[in-house]
């Protein structure tokens, strides 16, 4: 069946089947951005936002999104390079694999919650794991991301 | 130094962050053919018969691929260099399978829909075995896991399949009984350490195609692409020459990628058919089918003179293998051999024992690499002799431990599967360690504990060595070459896996050359077009392959210069070089208009070098650990408030990234020492195959972090380099315990540290004082 995407500001129609979840038909689609790392919305790794908000795509059934507007990292290049930036000073990149979606959580919490305390971001982010860094340069640069008003 | 020991962002983080194309599976032909595994649901049997007549009738399915589809060639996954020190009981497919989730058999299919459909269409008969699930009893049981004939081992690893044993090994300096029989004290006690899973976040995945000269063409997320072409074209008979291998961006590997996955099937279905195909494990996959940390039993008895000087170390270790004997004799060694020589003033000094074969998922590689088991151990039990001596345990063991220019026997009798080489500890700043460690957790203000109230808080702490590399075995090599208008490219085998390596590499060339990061081109790990390395492991890339860059960049500039002192018609030594400009007398020359002229105008040439290293010592970096933690009284779950790192790893070639690989270690280790558990059923299935049933440590279970560098240059380092990849996750597991018998007076001995373990030493307390 046909859905009606709109994808990082662009309209997109998509074949999808019934049964297929939305992580799968991004990556057939050449976002490869989203990636995969457990099957069960337990690491975060997958995350896109559906209209702003951070959702795991490896359990977001395709039809789910008709309508909707997808973003992944692509659609903020601008504020991924920005968080990059961030990352890179604290060292908070170690495999990167985590990466995009952090980036993409990390832009929706200042869109929700721009003052975002130490715990709100720890709070925000649990579910966003990542096995290299430990999460405090990690911490350290979410948190002055957070506070870069330019 | 301009470019060394300074805080470079890493060089890659921001085209990922942005989402490039990096990771393996980006990189998969469109339409790829998908591989899947039928994996066994018994723990230990042997195929009778297998009815695939229906799934090879569906519509879309290429092949199913059976142990009848394989020459029988055994060889190990292990990713080791070659002759391996693991034996060879593995074949691509087997007819007996021996463990949950080993591989049965493997459907190629257009989709995974059609493959799924077609796993379950396949009917197999199994005669079903009486499995081996407590390793404890693996040793001479009535099961035999390989009584297969083929399957052998490369130099004596003292493996013995009859006794369900992959490796055994003894040494002893000394003698032990006796020593033990003139100690004042003397302590003897027993420690467990369990299965960990690496769960780095991306999972094992590759895919092949054949190129237009027709050859195989494998993408693999691996530690180690050399070890890999040369793995495969044994066991599947392809002459390497028609295989290569590129590893692009690992999404983590911690040991785990070292072996060899999914890469043997992919490689076989792709040379076989022709056509593109991949396969990528789902994480239970990853759990139940890839590879876990070797659990460890380690008995441990020490004994002090009355001066509490420690005289003895005798140590008994029992480690399980899984089904297969990946790594099994080296983790082992390392058990010993990293751990050991922290106190090398004893008399005498014994390290035994087997690594038995049972049916559970094999272990294999994982950062730490047996001295995290060791330890742990060894960690422990030092603070339980200092509980009975009555003495400060860092003030014993800064009587005790290792200091700089001192050495151990152990070194030139262990090595990593073969004997060892000796050596002198050049760079150990431990004392440093100990000291600065001790004041950054404020020792003094807690020790032994602070009662809150509601909480306990206390401090532990042990120390740890690691190694940089195997001597005499880990080999890295770099070429680099000048391009025209001034800048270079480095091309290495040595493999970046999240660990910064291309960054760092870079750096030291850079250095070198005197130019910036951004001026030095790296491309790492294309067995095509790179040169070998033996790849990320044994925390060697920074020290062996960091010195093969050094060796390579010291040349090409010295070509350089020879070059330049033509063109200026003098001699090399009236040259200068300042990495910009090549000045001779009042004449100079740029780097640029140098290059250009050399690549289009005169005597043209393009210059190029290619060095090797091989280290002939391994210098240890070392650490002090100090946790402080708060104990809840009712339920006794523990807080990590703070864990202060003090590492000697030489001089750091960038010093943030180096923090933040420890950083990333300590919590790796705390998640094995506090909760992260590898459990069977109880007829041998995984349990713990997901995320949501295996815990990793996420941001809510980390509050503070210190990690610092004490001063420290290793001469025979790049740049005075020693390795640090794998130093921090050794000391959590007994810095975490010392600290619980701290707080409470009990003592965990086996791993995790739960609530519930210290929940029940506390009851057993109270009924010993009623
Ligand atoms: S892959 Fe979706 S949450 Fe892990
Ligand atoms: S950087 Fe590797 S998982 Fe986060």
């Amino acid at each position: 069946m046909k859905i009606k995407v709109k994808v990082n500001q662009v309209d997109k129609v998509f074949d999808v089947q019934a049964h297929e979840y939305l992580l799968d038909v991004l990556r057939k689609n050449d976002y490869v951005s989203v990636r995969r790392a457990c099957d069960n919305t337990s690491c975060g790794v997958c995350t896109i936002l559906l209209d702003d908000k951070p959702v795991p795509s490896c359990s977001l059934l395709a039809i789910k999104a008709d309508g909707h507007h997808v973003t992944t990292v692509e659609g903020i290049q601008a504020e991924a390079e920005k968080i990059g930036h961030y990352f890179g000073q604290e060292g908070a990149d170690q495999c990167g694999y985590c990466n995009p979606s952090m980036a993409l959580t990390v832009y929706a919490l200042k869109l929700e919650n721009p003052k975002a305390t130490d715990q709100e971001i720890k709070e925000y982010l649990v579910g966003n794991l990542c096995r290299c860094t430990g999460y405090v340069a990690q911490h350290e640069a979410i948190r002055k991301y957070l506070g870069d008003q330019s | 130094m301009k470019v060394v020991n300074h805080k470079t962002p890493s060089i890659d983080g921001l085209g990922i962050i942005k989402g490039r194309k990096a990771y393996t599976d980006d990189y998969a032909e469109k339409d790829s053919l998908i591989v899947k595994v039928l994996r066994s649901p018994h723990a230990f049997a042997k195929i009778i018969s297998i009815d695939d007549s229906k799934a090879k009738k569906l519509d879309g399915i290429e092949m199913v691929l059976t142990h009848k589809d394989f020459k029988r060639i055994p060889f190990t996954r292990a990713g080791q260099g070659y002759p391996e020190p693991s034996p060879h009981d593995k074949f691509v497919l087997d007819e007996f399978v021996r463990y949950i989730g080993d591989e049965v058999l493997a459907v190629v299919g257009v989709s995974n829909e059609v493959c799924e459909k077609a796993l379950n269409l396949i009917d197999v008969k199994y005669e079903v075995f009486e499995p081996i699930l407590d390793y404890e009893k693996a040793k001479n049981h009535h099961t035999i896991i390989h009584p297969e004939e083929e399957i052998h081992q490369m130099f004596d690893i003292g493996f013995n399949p009859k006794a369900n044993i992959a490796a055994s090994y003894h040494m002893e300096i000394g003698d032990v009984e006796k020593s033990l029989s003139e100690c004042t004290y003397t302590i003897h006690e027993t420690f467990y350490t369990q299965a960990q899973a690496h769960v780095m976040l991306e999972p094992h995945t590759v895919n092949a195609r054949m190129d237009y000269q027709n050859r195989l063409v494998i993408y693999s997320s691996t530690q180690t692409p050399f070890h890999v072409r040369r793995i495969i074209g044994h066991a599947l008979e392809i002459p390497m020459s028609k295989i290569r291998v590129i590893k692009p961006r690992v999404g983590g590997g911690f040991g785990g990628k070292q072996a060899i996955h999914g890469e043997m099937l992919v490689a076989y279905v792709t040379f076989k058919t022709g056509k593109a195909c991949k396969m990528t494990y789902t994480r239970k996959e990853v759990f139940e089918s890839s590879y876990t940390r070797h659990p460890m039993r380690l008995e441990m008895r020490l004994g002090a003179d009355k001066n509490k000087k420690l005289k003895v170390i005798d140590c008994h270790v029992l480690s399980d293998t899984g089904a297969y004997g990946e790594h099994a004799l080296t983790v082992y060694m390392v058990a010993g051999s990293k751990v050991l020589p922290l106190y090398n003033k004893v008399d005498s000094v014994r390290f035994y024992g087997d690594v038995v074969y049972t049916n559970h998922t094999p272990a294999g590689a994982y950062r730490g690499y047996g001295a995290i088991q060791g330890n742990f151990a060894l960690e422990s039990a030092i603070d339980i002799l200092c509980k009975k001596m009555e003495i400060d345990p860092i003030e014993f063991r800064q009587k005790n431990m290792m200091k700089e220019n001192e050495t151990s026997p152990i070194f030139a009798i262990m090595g990593e599967g073969t004997e060892g080489t000796a050596m002198m500890m050049d760079t150990c700043k431990l004392e440093e360690c100990v000291i600065k460690g001790k004041e950054l957790i404020g020792w003094d203000n807690i020790y032994p504990y602070h009662d809150n109230g509601e909480y306990i808080e206390s401090v532990g702490m042990a120390i740890a060595m690691q190694g940089s590399g195997i001597p005499l075995i880990d080999m890295g090599s770099a070429s680099i070459k000048l391009n025209d208008d001034g800048f270079y490219n480095l091309m290495v085998g040595a493999t970046e896996i999240g660990q910064g390596s291309d960054t760092v590499l870079s750096q030291i060339a850079a250095e070198v050359l005197m130019t910036d990061v951004e001026k030095v081109i790296i491309y790492s790990s294309d067995t095509d077009l790179t040169p070998f390395d033996v790849g990320a492991y044994a925390s060697s890339t920074t020290f062996v392959s960091g010195n093969a860059v050094y060796k390579a960049a010291k040349e090409l500039k010295n070509e350089m210069l020879k070059e330049a002192a033509r063109i200026f018609n003098t001699d090399i030594s009236n040259i200068d070089f300042d990495g910009q400009i090549f000045t001779y007398n009042e004449k100079e020359m740029s780097l640029k208009d140098f290059s250009n002229q050399i690549t289009y105008s005169h005597e043209q040439k393009q210059l190029q070098v290619t060095s090797s290293y091989v280290g002939p010592k391994s210098p240890p970096p070392f650490m002090a650990g100090f946790v402080k933690i708060a104990v809840d009284k009712d339920t006794f779950e523990i807080r990590v408030l703070d864990y202060v790192s003090v590492v000697d790893c030489g001089t750091t070639i960038n010093p943030m990234l180096a923090k933040r690989q420890v950083d990333g270690a300590i919590v790796q280790g705390l998640g094995m020492a506090m909760f992260e558990e590898v459990k069977y059923s109880k007829n041998g299935r995984l349990i713990s195959n997901d995320l949501l049933n295996y815990k990793i440590p996420t941001r809510l279970d980390i509050e503070n972090l210190n990690t610092v560098f004490v001063d420290s240059y290793e001469e025979s380092g790049p740049f005075g380099a020693k390795s640090v990849g794998e130093i921090g996750i050794d000391t959590p597991p007994a810095a975490l315990a010392n600290a619980v018998e701290n707080a409470l007076g009990v003592r965990v001995k086996s791993l995790p540290i739960t609530p519930e373990k210290i929940m029940k030493l506390m009851k057993e307390k109270s009924n010993e004082k009623k």
